[in-house]
């Protein structure tokens, strides 16, 4: 158990790693499950009454990152990215979101606005409106006044969409990223600590990537997007929900070489790092090429490449660059805290 | 892969010399070995046990308890680098004293807490200075810009160990090592130098390493080959960091600011000379704390120590992979990304077994 009753709830609850997936399976899970919630898919799939066919995918997810403006983006425009992937993950149309606010006091106006600009941006690109909102403010609290978002998403799977979904990855399927890993995680964590990084955020809604995938007629199994757990934490999942194994080739995972030299400054491993515009896809070995094209004719996927297959044999692992095998390990600890 | 490592695998595979354990000091040194997959690459009767070279791992129980109450102490900040923050103390570790509302913050550099304490001078900022003569060097020039400064408010909670005091008492203790992968970092402090009279001394030979997989190849392959000639020589495979005499620079900059003094390593007990403590004139900025004193016990079934002298695999401990997770440590190297047993878990999974 990572957190007993007699515990208290410590950052690393929140860090998208083991723990947290322990506190979400063992206190909430069990105690407001239903056959929905219990896929643990980035949204809930819910047949529309009344209109055969269609499918409402929905979601929501909270935002608390440090600084809230960052190279690349800001809290907003996350907020929006967030929630709009995790309906994109599951083959929906993103259509509307809901915006709630806790503002700090002392927050300043201008910030905000800039913050809440990012977001009208971000949700034209990505084609969505914001149809509802709430605003709360509370009281001052140590350090620099911030705010917390959460947004939920309301979006559609047309009939004859794929379904794609974590549980349907086979052994023999190949596992595509989209781009570059870790550049989000990156850019927080040297924004945090005053370092000078040349990344920006990959933080950015995948609309055109996913609809590019999805039109190319490919069996499309899977996808997620790559947040906080990384490559190895979300990859994982879905091999575990697919009861199959996954092996990776270490050779192939992209990294880009200041997001490698800060990690081994660090002692960090980009692939429990997490990205805010970068998704996993699982397609049959034989659609890898089409799956590959399509995504590379995206600016957002342009640099998408193929980072391991599945397997029978159950478990996570790591073919190196020397022909050794090692086993992934999925995030454990905090990692970065409040990356998203 | 690249010519170079082929070469280096192709060789290792065909040593046909005595049987051979080597010991890599350096915790960096285990996790890329694992990383790499290089105990696959071992040929029969060779191994390679980890050493006592991960700082948070041998950092006693009584140091936690007194940094964590440190980080309760009123108007007081405890400074810390992340991986100290799960390290078990007597009752609770870091991040628990931080649930707890103490005030427990991360540095990435020990010069952070210069604009720390310049801009709260209400508070005092306790530094939990940890680590071997690659960190030592940095407390040094920190106390030098807080004298310069006129800081009044910041303190050191010094544990900080020396490698070569202890890698003395080990080979004294553990005549079944038969040769050492020097640490990397520390030699860049002290050059490959400092190991040629334990090398004399102990007929053992030394190969100081670089971190990748290339590097760490060449160190095996060249304590075998020593080993298989009879040879007890220091070699320097990574001479574009590491030089003979080392960084002098910083040698002098640790022997300004501290003496040698005993020091409690846990799994071990005291090594002789083999701790760092301020000197009498630094005294304002020391938190007391007495590094030699006797620590608890260990938690009963706790295999560290026999893990961090080489004498058993982190597999080995009946609590490994059950009791003793990384999520849910109970011995100090399950508890940092540079300890045998976290590492051994996180490559080879619960059951120690490889992928």
């Amino acid at each position: 158990m990572s957190a007993r009753r007699d515990d208290a709830i410590r950052m690393v609850h929140g860090a998208g790693g083991q723990e947290s997936a322990a506190l979400i399976g063992e206190l909430f899970a069990s105690r407001l499950s239903n056959d929905v919630l219990a896929r643990m898919e980035d949204a809930a799939v819910l047949p529309v009454p009344g209109a055969a066919g269609s499918e409402l995918a929905f979601t929501t997810d909270s935002f608390v990152v440090t600084p809230y403006r960052f190279l690349g983006g800001t809290i907003g425009s996350l907020a929006v990215c967030g929630t709009v992937n995790d309906l994109l993950m599951m083959g929906a149309r993103p259509l509307w979101l809901t915006a709630a606010f806790i503002l700090e006091e002392g927050l300043p106006v201008a910030d905000l606005e800039e913050v809440v600009d990012g977001m009208a941006r971000t949700a034209r690109e990505a084609d969505v409106r914001i149809v509802a909102g709430d605003t709360k403010v509370i009281g001052a609290r140590a350090g620099t006044p911030g705010l917390y978002i959460t947004t939920s998403g309301l979006g559609v799977r047309e009939p004859g969409r794929p379904a794609p979904s974590a549980a349907c990855a086979r052994p023999g399927d190949v596992l595509l990223v989209s781009g570059p890993v870790g550049d989000h995680h990156a850019c927080i964590l040297a924004a945090r600590s005053g370092m000078d990084l040349p990344v920006p955020s990959d933080c950015a809604p995948l609309v055109g990537p996913v609809d590019a995938l999805l039109a190319s007629g490919v069996d499309v199994r899977a996808m997620r997007d790559v947040t906080r757990g990384g490559l190895a934490t979300i990859s994982g999942e879905i091999a575990a929900s697919s009861r199959c194994g996954l092996l990776f080739d270490e050779a192939s995972i992209p990294v880009r070489p200041e997001v490698r030299a800060l990690c081994d400054l660090l002692g960090l491993d980009p692939m429990v790092m997490g990205c805010e515009g970068r998704f996993v896809a699982v397609v049959p070995a034989a659609d890898e090429e089409k799956a590959l094209a399509a995504l590379r004719s995206h600016p957002l996927s342009a640099g998408a490449v193929r980072v391991g297959c599945f397997e029978e044999r159950p478990g996570v692992r790591m073919r190196t660059a020397l022909g050794t095998t090692r086993f992934v390990e999925a995030l454990s600890g905090e990692g970065l805290p409040r990356i998203c | 892969m690249t010519a170079a490592p082929d070469r280096l695998v192709a060789s290792l595979a065909a040593y046909d010399g005595p049987p051979a354990r080597l010991m890599e000091v350096c915790g960096t040194h285990t996790a890329s070995i694992f990383r790499n997959g290089i105990r696959e690459l071992l040929p029969p009767g060779v191994r390679l046990v980890s050493g006592p070279g991960c700082p948070v791992c041998v950092t006693s129980a009584s140091y936690i308890d007194r940094c964590v109450e440190a980080a309760l102490a009123p108007a007081t900040t405890l400074l810390s680098f992340g991986d100290m923050r799960k390290v078990p103390g007597a009752s609770t570790d870091l991040a628990g004293a931080a649930a707890q509302g103490g005030d427990v913050a991360l540095m990435l550099s020990p010069m952070d807490s210069l604009k720390l304490a310049a801009d709260h001078p209400e508070r005092t900022y306790v530094i939990a200075a940890v680590g071997f003569e690659t960190t030592a060097p940095a407390y040094a020039l920190l106390l030098d810009e807080a004298v310069r400064l006129g800081l009044r408010n910041l303190r050191l909670l010094t544990s900080l160990k020396t490698v070569v005091p202890a890698l003395d008492w080990l080979l004294a203790n553990e005549p079944g090592l038969d040769g050492f992968l020097a640490p990397g970092h520390v030699s860049v402090v002290l050059g490959s130098d400092a190991y040629r009279p334990l090398a004399e001394k102990y007929h053992r030979p030394f190969a100081v390493a670089g971190f990748d997989a290339e590097s760490i190849l060449a160190g095996v392959l060249d304590l075998l080959e020593q080993r298989q000639a009879g040879r007890h020589a220091v070699h320097n495979l990574y001479p574009t960091a590491v030089r003979p005499e080392g960084n002098p620079r910083a040698v002098a900059a640790i022997g300004r600011v501290y003496e040698p003094c005993d020091a409690w390593w846990r799994g071990l007990g005291v090594i002789p000379g083999s701790g760092l403590r301020l000197r009498p004139e630094f005294a304002g900025f020391a938190v007391p704390f007495d590094d030699a004193a006797p620590d608890r016990d260990e938690t009963p079934g706790c295999r560290c120590g026999e893990v961090i002298r080489g004498r058993c695999d982190p597999q080995d401990c009946p609590m490994f992979g059950t009791a003793c997770t990384p999520r849910t440590p109970i011995g100090p190297c399950m508890v940092s990304p540079e300890g045998a047993c976290g590492i051994w878990h996180r490559f080879h999974g619960a059951e120690g077994n490889r992928a």
